[in-house]
């Protein structure tokens, strides 16, 4: 079978500060990552490898230097990485990401499950997993903590804040992980070996926009229906009291006065 | 000349980095004090391939040469020196076996020792056989197809978990050192047991043992190499083995300028933090260049030893001076840490327990400064 895993290369968050006067992310220096949950996403595809016989492709959208997280990708056992990367891409909102990585999708073809991370830690949208299912019109199960195989379909627990939900889904699908799902593997030594050589990294697909077969009015800044309108970081400010008071008779009385002034009882 | 790291070693430090952090350092403290063999912590170790680095693919390692067992080394170190210490002494067995094992015993033991999972230990010090390596008093008799060992090892990093130990043990005692030879015993053999187990000061993790070999009757095969070239090969396996001790000696030291630094930029006192001291910023300036000396000169050893040249002066001295780094470090990130570092609550008082074994084993500092002024005098 054919895995897709879709991953992002993002700032290190753990090592990001905000520039109080724009209120924009000071990102020089700061080490870039695999995206977090886009770990478990590759992680899942490597152990259904493990025990199937099974390729696992990544996929990235981003610039050139995106391919550092695809090559951590290969060593951590990925069979072959495609970097999607144009200017015509750039500031891309998550409509029209998920356009293009569709899109993508559809070019490497004869898959069998697509799998995403729930969200990067730079947005926080978690939206462009399912906008890829509903662009490749598959079906999609969010929040999976746990997915099994069965024979030609797939069974994933779907975490939610009320309860679990058991899904079974037909195949091709598309996931998205959540951390719980899984915990990833470490590249071996003998695989970062392998993988960090001139070969490996001239072996890296690099797809642009004359690869693809997608609408430019739906893709980049232009084609992109969100806008940031600003960024900030919210102050914070402390409106709390503290009720003092001899013992708790009073205490209770005082707060009963405070709440009947403001007309809440 | 390049000092410079590759893509492909800064990957592996990034993954030992992560490892250290995820894997080791919430350990370090019970397995310190409880004196538990990190057994998980091992089988990890081996699924990452960092047991089998310097053995070649085809045996079943990982690749790669000193260097990247350096990175690794150093880097658990940084956390848990005792870790460190089991992943570096175990791989002395297959150096061993890899440099001067016959075919039939790379095959067979390679794969296991490298990413199989399975423990080296080696096997030289007596108790009146320490810096004297030559008055071993392990006895190997030929009887027909074996061999009969007799004879008692102490001090013996991981004896009590390896699968295989290379035990050195005179095969003519007439000829001293010259009469030296090794030969690998398997975990369970009769007459092979495991007597006394040391209460250390440090590295508490990584077991210290005495190995009893009483009427032990093992294979004439087990011979490695041939009789009579021990010494020397043990000689060349230490060269290897001070390299690692050296990472494990630069890699506390670094651990430790870390705590130190961590501490002085939060530790207010007289209304500043303590990091704003000239007194203590001095520390950290000696610190740092000792360190960043003791590191490089390991890396040179290393990179000596990867392209095969003679290392035994730059891994005598790279040892000597890493250990001794890592004892001036981890005292004055103590000291920095006043009263705190003395209590158990923090890591210090550990490494700088962890600090003192660097300079005794595997060649204690006087014996490095024989080895030195030796190769410097000739």
């Amino acid at each position: 079978m054919k895995i897709i895993v879709c991953l992002k290369q993002v700032p290190d968050t753990n090592e990001v500060k905000i520039d109080q006067k724009t209120g924009t992310l000071i990102r020089d220096g700061v080490p870039s990552i695999i995206n977090p949950d886009d770990r478990n996403a590759l992680e899942e595809a490597l152990k259904i490898k493990d025990e199937n016989d099974a390729e696992v492709v990544v996929l990235s959208m981003g610039p050139p230097q995106a391919k550092e997280a695809l090559k951590e990708a290969l060593a951590m056992g990925a069979d072959e990485a495609i970097l999607v990367s144009a200017r015509e891409f750039g500031g891309s909102d998550t409509w029209a990401t998920a356009t293009i990585l569709a899109s993508a999708i559809e070019k490497i073809g004869g898959f069998d499950l697509v799998i995403c991370g729930r969200q990067a830690i730079d947005g926080d949208t978690a939206q462009v997993g399912p906008e890829i299912a509903e662009f490749l019109d598959i079906p999609q199960v969010t929040y999976a903590k746990d997915l099994k195989l069965l024979k030609d379909k797939l069974q994933v627990r779907r975490f939610t804040e009320y309860g679990d939900y058991l899904i079974e889904s037909e195949l091709p699908a598309l996931i998205t992980a959540i951390k719980e799902l899984n915990t990833p593997r470490y590249p071996t030594i003998e695989n970062i070996m392998r993988t960090y050589t001139k070969e490996v990294e001239n072996s890296i697909k690099v797809w642009g926009l004359e690869d693809l077969d997608v609408d430019l009015t739906q893709i980049g800044l232009k084609g992109s229906p969100t806008n940031v309108y600003k960024s900030f970081v919210p102050v914070k400010s402390n409106n709390s009291s503290i009720i003092e008071g001899a013992d708790a008779k009073e205490k209770a009385g005082t707060m009963t006065r405070i709440l009947s002034e403001l007309n809440l009882i | 000349m390049n000092l410079n790291f590759s893509e492909t070693e800064k990957m592996i430090q990034k993954v030992a980095r992560e490892f250290a952090e995820n894997e080791v350092k919430d350990l370090a403290e019970l397995i310190d004090r409880d004196s538990i063999f990190p057994e998980d912590t091992f089988n990890k170790m081996v699924k990452c391939g960092f047991t089998g680095i310097g053995i070649p693919t085809e045996y079943g390692g990982s690749g790669g040469t000193d260097i990247e067992k350096v990175i690794v080394v150093s880097e658990i170190a940084k956390k848990c020196a005792a870790t460190a210490a089991i992943l570096s002494i175990h791989g002395i067995f297959g150096q061993a076996i890899l440099k001067f094992g016959t075919d039939e015993q790379k095959s067979k033991y390679l794969p296991l020792v490298a990413n199989g999972g399975k423990k080296g230990a080696f096997a030289l010090t007596e108790a009146n056989a320490g810096s004297d390596a030559g008055a071993v008093k392990t006895r190997a008799v030929l009887d027909g197809d074996n061999y009969i060992l007799n004879g008692t090892k102490c001090f013996i990093t991981g004896g009590g978990q390896a699968d295989y130990v290379m035990v050195f043990a005179s095969t003519d005692t007439s000829k001293g050192i010259r009469g030296l030879s090794a030969f690998v015993v398997e975990k369970g053999t009769p007459g092979f047991s495991i007597g006394k187990i040391e209460d250390k000061m440090g590295i508490r993790a990584s077991e210290t043992v005495e190995l009893i070999f009483d009427n032990c009757v093992i294979p004439k095969e087990n011979l490695v190499g041939v009789e009579g070239k021990g010494f020397k090969m043990a000689m060349i396996s230490l060269d290897g083995a001070r390299i690692g001790v050296a990472a494990q000696a630069f890699g506390i030291a670094e651990g430790a300028l870390e705590e130190a630094v961590k501490y002085m930029k939060e530790r207010v006192q007289f209304g500043s933090p303590i990091a704003s001291f000239q007194g203590l910023q001095w520390y950290i300036a000696e610190m740092a260049t000792k360190t960043e000396t003791a590191k490089w000169m390991t890396y040179r050893a290393a990179s000596l030893r990867a392209s095969g040249e003679n290392h035994t002066k730059e891994a005598a001295i790279a040892k000597l001076n890493a250990s001794e780094t890592a004892r001036f470090v981890t005292n004055l990130a103590l000291q920095i840490h006043g009263g705190y570092g003395y209590m158990k609550d923090y890591p210090l008082e550990r490494m700088v327990r962890d600090a003192k074994i660097t300079e005794i084993y595997e060649g204690t500092s006087e014996i490095h400064k024989v080895v030195i002024s030796r190769a410097v005098l000739g």
